[in-house]
This record gives C-alpha cells, structure tokens and sequence, in this order.
C-alpha cells in the first residue's frame, strides 16, 4: 500500500501547471499581435484553445470553462507600440482554480515582458549609454537546479508513509487487545507498564524503519532521487522520529475504548499534521498562529530534515536541533503513553 | 492464614444513577477450599473477581488474597494468582504451545518447571499444541486457558465462569480436573451460573444483585430448606400450576423439569395436597417425595428477600 502511495502520489502533487487553456480576442490582427502569440504557445505551458475577434466570445468560453485565461489585444496595439513606443494588454482570468489562476497569470505575464525586451532590443538603438537604469536579474537555483518538484515532494511523501504506518498500526494495536479481552489476561500478570508498552513498540519501530527503506528504494529506482546526504544521518532521525510518531499512536491506543474510535482520532490527528506539515504549502506563508501549531508537530520536522538531507546533503550536524525536538517529543509521547496505561480501573 | 478475605465491598457503576453492583459483600475462603460463587448472570461475581485479582478497585471494604491487600499488594497478588476471565481470552493467532510458553516467561517461569502440575490437563490439548488458540474447540479453548493460568503454580486459583459454553461431557471433565488441582494444595474460587454445580464445591456462597444470601456447604445450605417438598404433574402442567397457587397450603410452586415443585407451608399441609389431588381425579394429578437441591433453596432465598 505504502509503495503505491510512493509511486502515484509525487504524479498528483506538482505544482507545475501546464496545459493553460488559453482564449486570446484579437482586434488588432497586426504582425506583432501574431508574433504575441506565437511566443505564448510556443512557451509550452498554453493551449491556445479559442482565438477570435470579440472579447464576449472569448469570456463565453471561460464560462464554458473551456479557457482559464484571455488575453485581450487592443485595435492599434502595433500601431501604438511602435508610434508611442506603449502598448495595453488586457489580461482576464478564471479564478475559480486560485492556483492555476496565480501561477498562469504570472507566466503570461512574464512571457510579455520577455516579448517586450525582445521587441526593445530589435528596433531600438541602445545609445552608448543607456538612459534608463536597467536591473538585469538571473536567477540560480541552488540544490535542485531543475527545480524539479519530485525532488522536493518525494522525499516529504516518504515522512508521510512512514508517520501514517507507525501511528495507524500502534493505535490499533492496544485497543484490538482490550477489544478481544486479552489485556485482561496480561493485566493480571505481574509484567511491567513499561515492558508492555515496549513489547509494542519495538516491532512497529523495525516495520517503520522497514518503510523507510523501501520509500527511498523507490525514490531511487523510479524517480532517481539518491540523498546528497548520508544515509545514516536520515535512519538516525527516523529511528527516533519513529519512537515518536508510534508513541503518539500508543498514546491514542490507551485512551481509545474501541478500533474504530482508535481509528478516527488517528484520522483526524493525521488531516492536521498533514495540512500543517509543510509538504504541500509553504509553513511561512501561514499566519503566525498555524506557524506555531506547526512547532509541536513532528511530521513538520521530519519533512524538513528529509528535504535538507537530500538535496542540500546536511549532516547530524546541521540537524541537531530537529534531532533534539523529535527526541523530545518521543520521549513525552511515550511517558505520556506508559503513564496513561493502567492495569486497572 | 486464609486464601482469601472479603470484608464490607462495595462497588457500583455509573455516576448519575448508580447501578449497585455488589452491596456490602463480606465472606472468607479458607486455604485449599474449593468455593463456589453460585448466582444468575448480572449478580456481581465478575466485578468481584475483577476486585480480588487487582483489575479493579473497590468503592469502600477491604480484601485480602493470600494475605496480601488487593489495593497495597497488588503488585504482590498478581504473581501468586491464577485468573482465568469468563471470556476466552489468550492469544487467538499464536498457537497452544506459544501462548503457554508466553504466560511462563511473564511469570518468569518455564512450561518444564511447572509441568507436572498441569500435565493432567495439557496431555489432552497437546496433540493440537500446533494449532492457533483461536482455532480451538470451546472445551479446549478451557483446557489451554486453565493450564496458562496455573502456569505459575499460583497459590489461589480464580476461575470466572469457566464451564459457561461448554458441553456437559467437558464440564465434567473441567470439574475433576478442578478437585485434582484442588487436592495438591491450590485454593479455588469458582463462579458459576449452574445450580448442579453447587454440588462439587467444598462451600458456596449463593449470590443474588450483589448481596450473598446463604454461605455454607452444599449440604447444610439444602439441610436448611426446612420446608416439605413435592413434585407433582399432570398432562395439563399450566393448569395445574394455577390451580395450586390458589390453595392456601402452598407456599410456592415453580416448574421443575417434568414435574412442578410444590413447596408446603407445614408438615399438615402433605394431607391437604393428598386431598388436593383427589379432587382433581379427572386431570389425572400425581405426586411424589422430591429431595431439596441447591437450586429449591436459592428460589426460596431469592423469594424471602
């Protein structure tokens, strides 16, 4: 189960968006206006679905939801670009998909600028000294020079397996014992709270660690992502993320009266820890209060560890802070667990 | 020293309507008896085992199992006693053999240490000792749960309705092994719905809505049924029972198997159901001596409180 999660999930979570339906209402039909579009299509993330003469048929076609932006060229957009040196674009979108919407508005936009300096550069004489201040900016990008999302989402997608696997298996696990009544056999013996609760968990820990494996196995053979780091730094902190994310499950599993309220309570913690993980939206674009939230959940810096492991290659070094928190969470959940764990009612 | 020391227990459920689960329950179980908590389902013998074997605590009253407090000495308790629960309750997916193997090593013991002790028992299962315990037949499911429960050679044996379920071959069975582990020393507490029971213990103590209503052997309990009794029938039973209940020298009549127990207020009043009968020559009324078993009494306890 975990590994077709592995495999499908990295597919579904990309943030690039291609296939932009695009209308564009042209009313000005000149060489530039052709040359516009052109450029547009040929940048491989617009279709170029409706093109026509009328504003009203192309926003028709955004009802349709046959286009999810039109870009509207104005009568005399040559003439004026070429007499004033200025031109207007108008550009709509369909908004209805906040992030299509954000991120096909900001390609458009600078695929014009491109356009722009294309056109400067063509007709206009550079004098020897330019007379406007001119700020070129090139970007790097350092780390995963592609920006290749798999590199960034795969190795969060691992954490999520692995956080799901131990707390799922762990809260089910005390509880299936009260619910067959075999807790009432053990209770009765002179075993220790503590040796119970590390009878289980110490098999589900080798069963994580297990995951854990077989998540970067996967992350090398399909998607070719090898860890710039070491790999002992990443099992280091997932033993002991582990120990936490499996006493957080025997946590639930001791206040838990049934599998499926077990079941439930893991579900609904998970949703949030998930949400508020930073694997799929940036933790410091939340507002300052889910910013905090997030400083008690594990799954947050596991991701983080995971992502500065792999592709910027951190040591224990680097990660001793993250270690340090986990330990302590590992460390409260299962106190918290032995201490909840009674022998008796 | 005894085997076990029950003094004023209380324990009900629930905070806004308490239901009273035991009420003021005070008996004592001497070393090696074998004693019989006899009483309908819902009487309060499981919350009391729960309270002897540590699970859970007492409202008010003290108990002691083996000299030791249930409350202090839990911890004490818990490795000289044996609790079989009313419901199975070992391992269903490792086997006969891993399931004993795994209660001797909690209790810090090997299966050889203690074999000869629950050789009598464990010979009958160990031709399946490959199978899953949840795989088991109900009657060996008891066997495997009796054997992990006397694993660590347990001073008190504490046997929640064991023969619950069971078929009567096997309860007999269950019975003399019972008597066996009982002659070698071991004190028992057994709780049981079954009236026939009562019978095999050395005494009982007859349990109703958490109250005892007799405690003695199963002799001098049946000795102090002081009423006469007889059993009557007839072709038509239901007829026959409302016509008795009407009569003035009946105390109380309940079906009894094929007859219908009729118990007499006085010995004068044998003559009045001789008479009885003869007037109701055309529904062909017999009679006959009964003995009183335990089950006369406890209906006659329950109908006196």
């Amino acid at each position: 189960m975990p590994v077709v999660q592995l495999l499908l999930l990295p597919w579904a979570a990309d943030y690039e968006i291609k296939h932009i339906k695009l209308a564009v209402a042209d009313h000005d039909h000149s060489e530039y206006a052709r040359q516009l579009i052109q450029k547009i299509t040929a940048s491989g993330y617009f279709n170029l679905t409706t093109y026509t003469a009328s504003y009203q048929d192309a926003l028709l076609e955004v009802e349709k939801d046959q286009a999810d932006l039109v870009l509207e060229i104005p009568r005399g957009f040559e003439k004026d670009l070429i007499s004033e040196s200025k031109a207007q674009l108008f550009m709509a979108i369909n908004a209805i998909n906040g992030v299509k919407a954000n991120l096909g508005g900001a390609y458009l936009r600078s695929i014009i600028q491109d356009y722009n300096s294309t056109v400067r550069t063509e007709w206009i004489q550079s004098p020897r000294f330019s007379p406007e201040v001119h700020i070129n900016v090139v970007p790097t990008t350092w780390y995963n020079p592609l920006m290749n999302y798999k590199y960034f989402m795969v190795p969060g997608i691992i954490v999520l397996l692995i956080t799901m696997v131990g707390s799922n298996l762990t809260a089910i696990n005390i509880v299936k014992e009260k619910e067959i009544g075999t807790i009432e056999q053990i209770n009765v013996t002179p075993i220790k709270k503590y040796h119970f609760i590390l009878g289980k968990l110490i098999p589900f820990w080798v069963i994580g660690l297990l995951v854990l494996s077989i998540g970067l196995f996967i992350a090398w053979i399909f998607y070719g992502i090898v860890p710039a780091g070491s790999f002992i730094t990443i099992y280091v902190f997932g033993a002991v993320y582990l120990l936490a994310v499996l006493g957080l499950g025997l946590l639930l599993s001791t206040v838990s009266s049934t599998q499926q309220q077990a079941m439930l309570f893991s579900f609904f913690l998970m949703m949030i820890m998930i949400l508020l993980g930073g694997l799929y939206t940036s933790i410091d674009s939340m507002p300052a209060w889910a910013q905090w939230i997030t400083k008690f959940n594990p799954i947050t810096y596991f991701i983080d560890v995971m992502r500065m492991v792999v592709l910027k290659g951190s040591s224990l070094f680097d990660i001793r802070l993250q270690l340090l928190k986990i330990f302590g969470f590992a460390v409260v959940f299962n106190g918290w667990a032995i201490l909840n764990y009674k022998k008796r009612s | 020293m005894l085997a076990v020391s029950v003094n004023h227990i209380r324990k009900s459920y629930g905070k806004k309507q308490p239901i009273v689960a035991l009420d003021d329950i005070s008996f004592d179980v001497g070393k090696g008896e074998l004693f019989g908590l006899i009483g309908p389902d819902g009487a309060g013998k499981t919350t009391l085992f729960r309270i002897l074997t540590t699970l859970l605590l007492a409202d008010s009253g003290s108990a002691q199992v083996d000299g030791f407090d249930v409350q202090k000495d839990y911890k004490a308790i818990r490795s000289r006693v044996g609790y079989m629960p009313g419901r199975f309750s070992l391992y269903p997916d490792l086997t006969v053999e891993e399931n004993l193997s795994f209660f001797a090593t909690i209790f810090n013991t090997t299966i050889k240490e203690n074999y000869d002790l629950i050789h009598d028992i464990y010979v009958q299962i160990e031709p399946f000792k490959d199978r899953r315990a949840g795989k088991l037949s109900g009657g060996m499911k008891q066997k495997l749960a009796l054997s992990c429960a006397l694993i660590h050679r347990p001073s008190v044996l504490f046997l929640d309705e064991p023969t619950t379920g069971v078929d009567a071959l096997s309860r007999k069975e269950f019975w003399e092994m019972l008597r066996k582990l009982n002659e070698q020393g071991i004190s028992i507490l057994v709780s049981t719905p079954y009236m026939d029971e009562a019978d095999l213990c050395d005494r009982v103590a007859l349990v109703q809505h958490g109250s005892i209503l007799s405690i003695d052997t199963p002799q001098q309990i049946v000795n102090g049924f002081s009423y006469p009794m007889k059993a009557v029938k007839s072709p038509n039973m239901l007829q026959l029972m409302k016509n008795l209940q009407r009569e003035s020298f009946v105390k109380d009549v309940y079906p009894f198997g094929e007859y219908h127990h009729v118990v007499l207020q006085d010995a004068p009043a044998i003559a009045a159901l001789q008479n009885f009968v003869d007037d109701h020559k055309e529904e062909q009324v017999q009679w006959r001596d009964a003995e009183p078993s335990i089950e006369d009494c406890f209906i006659a306890l329950m109908k006196n409180t």
